[in-house]
């Protein structure tokens, strides 16, 4: 989906590497470098021009204004165009270079023309333990399989905060999850459908809690032993701490690394090459 | 073992959002006695008695830090560092969407405590609804007259701004955070000068957590020696831990500090799913070095983490049981800082992308034994290299996960060659592929 990178691969390289787009294009040296609008050759729709200058107004420095201006022209433009750059130069007398080099910087602020929907799926370490990838997964699949992949700007996204309801995603600023691969179907459905994702699911939703359908087996609420603040869990049995002592019996001992540049393939082995001779029996004990 | 709940008290009360239930239930009247009752000093020596430290990372004492602004008559300011970005943390989010006028009290009595007239709320951009949510509570605050001009007749004149940010994890670092407040990209500034001195607008500035500042109200109404009963040592009061992962009940909970680990995970968030075991967890959020199962029975506090040669930073607890495989973990965890790094200093830069680069030849199947020994190396070129921790934030979990699984990585690495070599040699009548497990299931 992301066609923004492109994949380039050098001779005799192992994989490819991905590159910004106009990463190979020319400066055009000659044309002057664009300076701040004239308020009276830019026509800036009335409405956003009132929001920018009362945002400037809150700020003791125009300047801090910038991200909520450029937040609000992308509101009205879809995203940070070269004219919605243009029109936030003209009401904060800055320069759109300026304004450019803030908007490249910030994920929210986008410097493309976007898709319809966006869907961020966060496949942060929280989510990561709980298989956000295998959901982006099959959610990326399943989008693709109701042709709706270049529609959607589906893509895997940083720690939305909401680590509780592992694995979630982002539909356009609403948050729902958990989700499952189960649920990629009707999902991406409700996505094309311009539909309410998940309704129940999302967490503004009345009564959300997490998760939904654990609530819903026997039609009741359950009020769980304990509660964390925000969200009900089922009841669940009590889970006996473990003792605490020794390590699992089926790994290795954590507590002594090998000697540098020694690996399971042994010291006979060749560090570059990896070829081993004969499996020694370090390594027998070690699988 | 149950909560402590002071700052989460009346969480679950309806409509708590709306100014009328808040000041039902007390709220408003810790500022109105920081106002009318006390002067700033005394405002300042309380919080400062009570021992309360940062709850967002650092873990800085408060009061401490409000000490440090300078007296006298010039603009200072209050930023309120609501950018909760950090893998695993989901409490400001959840005090902000509740309680926003909490948040509101605790801003206005750390402006008194700083001498602050200008504040401002620095919230993630991700978080609309809390934003929308904090921008009501600050409108009602105004109606009332608990923002603004002479706050209750008093001197004090404060000035509240919801400000969004627009999707930067470097934000969440102080000086990014100022860079990012005042229009420019967000990279850190060069400390010293400490935002104390020299913030936002070159100006004194006071910055906070979310959570931080809505422990200030409780303080001032009860007392630093009320807020001491809890906790132990130099880490005193209740923390909220998110706790995440591989728990059957994931979420906020809040706990007196000196709880040990183990009462967290297993009693309040009921431990890992039936039949597996704690193999790691991180005990302060994405950026904190991994501890093992030995480390269970430490107390939750800053000394104590930080003894085991980690950090309780923003108090979320993400667990790792044993059926997960750490090579593509780290890889995941060290991704996210390379997206992250603002790419001001090399060492961040350069040593996030390599890492990640590393691990991944490590994933599949084309790491030497030699890649491990430099991926630490590089580590500990990243670390105190830089002008911020966010390399750092990379650097001590992917290190601590290195000196503490070595032989697993070293197996990961082992396995996946295995399964390269013989996907290319399969065509020539190799073994089969099957009689070698996937990597990381070893």
């Amino acid at each position: 989906m992301n066609d923004r990178m492109q994949e380039v691969r050098d001779e005799g390289a192992i994989r490819a590497t991905t590159l910004p787009p106009g990463w190979d294009e020319g400066v055009d040296l000659e044309a002057d470098a664009a300076t701040i609008p004239d308020p009276a050759d830019v026509e800036v729709p009335d409405q956003l021009r009132a929001e920018i200058e009362r945002l400037m107004r809150l700020y003791p420095d125009r300047h801090s204004a910038t991200l909520p201006a450029l937040g609000a022209a992308q509101k009205v433009h879809g995203w940070c165009s070269d004219e919605a750059i243009r029109q936030v130069a003209a009401v904060m007398q800055v320069t759109p270079a300026y304004l450019s080099s803030v908007a490249t910087f910030y994920d929210m602020l986008r410097t493309e023309r976007p898709a319809r929907a966006y869907v961020y799926v966060c496949t942060s370490v929280a989510c990561h333990v709980r298989n956000a990838r295998r959901v982006y997964e099959a959610l990326a699949e399943e989008a693709e399989a109701q042709g709706v992949a270049d529609d959607v700007d589906l893509r895997e996204f940083e720690c939305l905060g909401a680590c509780d309801m592992a694995p979630m995603a982002s539909f356009d600023g609403r948050y729902v999850g958990p989700l499952s691969v189960e649920d990629a179907p009707a999902v991406i459905r409700q996505v094309k459908n311009g539909e309410t994702v998940m309704p129940g699911r999302g967490l503004e939703d009345p009564g959300y809690t997490v998760p939904p359908q654990a609530q819903q087996e026997d039609g009741r609420a359950e009020h769980p032993k304990f509660e964390p603040a925000g969200g009900a869990w089922p009841e669940t049995a009590d889970v006996d701490p473990p003792p605490a002592e020794g390590p699992p019996p089926h790994r290795p001992d954590p507590t002594e690394p090998l000697a540098p540049g020694t690996s399971f393939a042994g010291e006979d082995a060749d560090p570059f090459t990896h070829d081993v001779l004969e499996r020694d029996e370090d390594e027998e004990e070690g699988e | 073992m149950n909560e402590t709940r002071v700052l989460l008290a009346n969480i679950d009360e309806p409509d708590l959002n709306t100014i009328a239930v808040y000041e039902r239930l007390g709220g408003y009247k810790a500022m109105r006695k920081a106002l009318v009752d006390m002067d700033p000093a005394g405002v300042l020596h309380e919080l400062e008695e009570s021992g309360l430290r940062g709850r967002g990372g650092a873990g800085f004492s408060m009061g401490k830090k409000a000490s440090f602004i300078p007296k006298g008559e010039m603009d200072k300011y209050l930023c309120c560092n609501a950018d909760e970005s950090e893998p695993g943390t989901f409490k400001d989010r959840l005090l902000m969407q509740k309680n926003p006028h909490l948040l509101v009290e605790g801003c206005i009595i750390g402006s008194i405590a700083a001498g602050a007239n200008k504040g401002f709320i620095f919230i993630r951009g991700e978080y609309e609804l809390q934003a929308d949510i904090l921008d009501a509570a600050v409108a009602q605050a105004y109606e009332k007259g608990y923002l603004g001009e002479r706050i209750l007749d008093s001197d004090h004149t404060f000035d509240l701004v919801v400000h969004r940010g627009k999707g930067a994890y470097i934000c969440g670092e102080e000086t990014g955070l100022l860079d990012a407040l005042e229009g420019k990209r967000g990279n850190p500034r060069l400390k010293p000068p400490f935002p104390a001195n020299q913030g936002l607008y070159q100006g004194p500035t006071l910055i906070n957590n979310v959570e931080t500042l809505c422990n200030a109200p409780a303080i001032i109404e009860n007392g630093a020696d009320w807020f001491k009963q809890w906790g132990e040592g130099n880490s005193t009061g209740t923390k909220i831990v998110s706790v995440s992962g591989n728990v059957q009940r994931p979420g906020n909970y809040e706990i007196p500090l000196g709880v040990s680990v183990r009462d967290i995970i297993y009693g309040l968030a009921g431990g890992p799913p039936e039949g597996r075991d704690v193999k790691c967890f991180f005990p302060g959020g994405s950026s904190a070095p991994v501890l093992t199962k030995e480390h269970l029975d430490l107390p939750y506090t800053f000394e104590a983490m930080a003894e085991a040669g980690s950090m309780l930073g923003s108090g979320a607890i993400i667990v790792v049981d044993d059926s997960e495989p750490l090579v593509p973990l780290a890889l995941r965890l060290a991704e996210f800082y390379r997206h992250e790094s603002c790419g001001k200093c090399v060492p961040c830069r350069e040593g996030t992308n390599w890492t990640v680069k590393m691990l991944e030849r490590i994933d599949e199947g084309e790491g030497t034994p030699m890649d491990l020994d430099i991926l630490d190396q590089v580590q500990g070129n990243i670390m105190g290299n830089c002008l911020c921790v966010l390399g750092d934030s990379m650097a001590m979990p992917v290190s601590s996960m290195l000196k503490h699984f070595r032989p697993e990585f070293e197996m990961h690495m082992e396995t996946a060659r295995a399964r390269r070599d013989l996907q290319e040699l399969e065509p020539l009548g190799a073994p089969e592929l099957a009689s070698v497990p996937e990597a990381g299931q070893v």
